[in-house]
């Protein structure tokens, strides 16, 4: 499937005095996506989605809106919309009042206007509650009216800045697939900002993982978690070992190293341009304990264990390495290893993926 | 601990009782005395001090309605008024451009805005006698764009004097509202396709209000009772409450209508707050 591109960025640098807090970004959004801007605070995420917006003007570069040029475009006149993180809605007018708000600075006309109001409280189950005003609603509902706000003027794209960050855990995640839900059904480009790597990871078509003002890697969740392409990306989504490694050979796609464990690996490699040395990352869940130890097996002792409930995360001590293990709690619940037993773990080679220092 | 709560007290009872309504019952009681022949007053009872406000009496003692105390009531109410909404209008800019300064930069604006409260008020009064004047900066230029005679002694040199008074009263309640307001709500009006002027309309206005309410209360009420400005700047050519007052207890020699005239110009506060104190108890429950 071919799909129109919804927004272009070109090389775009912003900087604030001294601090560059975007260095030469570029990348497309593609109609119809949901595009998660994923980074740790500070990394420029927040100032790319204003940028967009029309909140903050680009140092350097061009961002282009379905083939138009933007950056001279004031915010009131870019056909996309915001879901601000503190929601901001307007406290001095009622819930419809702040949904009809954009529609009537747009030209509607009074009926069509009320139609839409009502077809947005809809969406967002709000019905009820259409004469309220913001202070009289809890932190979920006022997120739901805050999109309801942003969706009713049928933006070409939807920004949102990192909305679930005000909600609790539960709430959080009951408003993920809400979102998700909601993107699918109004076909509406989504660019959402989040430092929260597992929203990110369960929602998103694609993530931009950005880091001190530059591009990290753009992929799918399962590319990103699967195939970092640097230790940054590796270490910022989920939890990796990450062990100093040597190469000895390397083509294209593959590279032999020798590991501090002791073994010789063949695995897939991200910016190795010659053999010395790089880095070695492997997930916690990828090595298996005792029977679910495969490929390179090796023994080693428990040094901490963690119970967290679906999983226990165990440190296990292998060839003077300490290795983070994971491992899903299973059905029986006598299978647990104390600290100090001796346990065999193993890894497949494939598991393994190594990165330039 | 209850001996305190009872005997605490006393300083601020003392306080209240000792210099607001003592002085003010005795206010009460000249405008209520006879006029005394050589100033001053005699113990009485009598409303003659207000009937005067309204009636005029010739001496074969025929009473006549006469409008020239209530004319200067709505002279005074007009200027009030005008500099209320001068002041309003102004200091909404004012305080906009300091809310959405650095914090150093803030700090410095409104120390500037309260600086002339340093200052005597006298010395800021006859300072404007001087800018406004022939050979002042405003006075030059007035000659030089072709105008005539002098800007002083005019009701707009009043006015002029009034509004930059007053003006640091209003700007601050104003910078307080408009500091309070979410940065964001500026934001989502103009990401709601809102220009400048509507944002400012539709989003500022409405939440700056409570601010200018009380800016107004602020600027109204000294403003009713000015002195002033009305006798440098204006000249004493047109006469107000304050002015009348003032010559009421001076040269006119007539305390009783003095006083009468300063009670019905304190009642007209009183309406003022307890109209305002209305307004921001209906938000409340309203909220």
């Amino acid at each position: 499937m071919t799909r129109g591109k919804a927004v272009e960025v070109f090389k775009v640098s912003k900087s604030f005095g001294n601090f560059q807090a975007l260095d030469d970004v570029s990348f497309t959004i593609h109609e119809n996506e949901f595009f998660t801007l994923l980074g740790p605070s500070g990394c420029g995420k927040t100032t790319l989605l204003r940028m967009i917006a029309g909140f903050e003007t680009p140092t350097e570069g061009a961002i282009v809106l379905f083939g138009e040029e933007i950056e001279d475009l004031p915010a009131h006149k870019r056909h996309v919309n915001t879901v601000f993180q503190s929601y901001a809605l307007f406290p001095h007018m009622t819930l419809e009042q702040n949904i009809a708000f954009g529609l009537e600075n747009l030209g509607w006309d009074k009926a069509r206007r009320q139609a839409r109001v009502a077809e947005m409280l809809e969406l967002v189950h709000m019905t009820p509650f259409a004469k309220r005003r913001p202070d009289q609603l809890s932190g979920g509902q006022r997120q739901r009216i805050a999109l309801a706000r942003a969706l009713a003027p049928e933006p070409k794209v939807l920004l949102l800045d990192e909305p679930l960050s005000a909600l609790d855990l539960k709430l959080r995640q009951a408003m993920r697939n809400e979102l998700r839900a909601l993107q699918r059904q109004t076909g509406i480009t989504f660019i959402f900002v989040t430092h929260d790597q597992e929203e990110a990871l369960d929602m998103s078509d694609r993530i931009c993982v950005l880091g001190q003002g530059q591009i990290q890697q753009i992929g799918t969740p399962s590319e990103i978690y699967e195939e970092p392409v640097n230790r940054f990306v590796a270490a910022f989504i989920g939890e990796s070992n990450f062990l100093d490694a040597e190469v000895t050979a390397l083509d294209g796609e593959r590279a032999r190293i020798r590991t501090p464990l002791g073994l010789e690996i063949t695995a897939a490699h991200k910016g190795l341009t010659d053999t010395g040395p790089a880095t070695m990352s492997l997930r916690p869940e990828k090595i298996g304990l005792e029977e679910q130890a495969v490929g390179n097996v090796m023994t080693g002792t428990v040094r901490a264990r963690n119970y967290m409930g679906g999983y226990t995360h165990y440190v296990v001590e292998t060839a003077g390495v300490e290795l983070r293990v994971s491992r899903r709690n299973g059905l029986s619940q006598a299978e647990s290893y104390p600290v100090g037993q001796e346990v065999r773990l193993g890894f497949r080679d494939d598991s393994v993926r190594i990165l330039a220092q | 601990m209850r001996g305190f709560r009872v005997w605490g007290l006393v300083p601020a009872w003392s306080l209240m009782l000792g210099t607001l309504m003592v002085p003010l019952i005795i206010v009460a009681m000249v405008s209520v005395a006879d006029r005394g022949t050589y100033g001053g007053f005699d113990w009485a009872f009598n409303l003659l001090s207000y009937r005067e406000i309204l009636f005029s009496e010739d001496w074969d003692g025929n009473l006549a309605f006469d409008p020239k105390y209530l004319g200067i009531i709505g002279r005074t109410l007009l200027l009030a008024t005008a500099t209320t909404a001068i002041c309003m209008i102004l200091s909404l800019p004012v305080a906009y451009v300091i809310a959405t300064r650095s914090p150093r930069m803030k700090a410095l604006l409104i120390y500037l805005v309260t600086l002339p409260f340093w200052v005597s008020m006298i010395v800021r009064v006859y300072a404007w006698l001087i800018i406004l004047g022939n050979d002042g900066i405003v006075g030059r230029f007035w000659h030089w764009i072709g105008g005539e005679g002098t800007l002083l002694f005019t009701p707009g040199a009043m006015l002029v004097g009034m509004v930059y008074s007053y003006i640091p009263l209003m700007v601050l309640p104003v910078f307080a509202a408009i500091e309070k307001l979410d940065p964001a709500l500026l934001e989502a009006g103009a990401d709601l396709y809102a220009s400048r002027w509507t944002t400012a309309r539709r989003v500022i206005l409405p939440l700056t209000w409570p601010g200018l309410a009380a800016g107004a209360v602020l600027v109204f009420v000294p403003a009713l009772g000015t002195v002033l400005e009305p006798m440098l700047l204006g000249g004493g050519k047109q006469m107000m409450m304050g002015t009348l007052i003032q010559t009421q207890f001076g040269g006119g020699r007539n305390w009783p209508f003095g006083a009468a005239v300063a009670l019905v110009l304190l009642a007209m506060v009183v309406i003022v707050l307890v109209l305002n104190a209305r307004r921001a108890m209906h938000r409340e429950t309203r909220a």
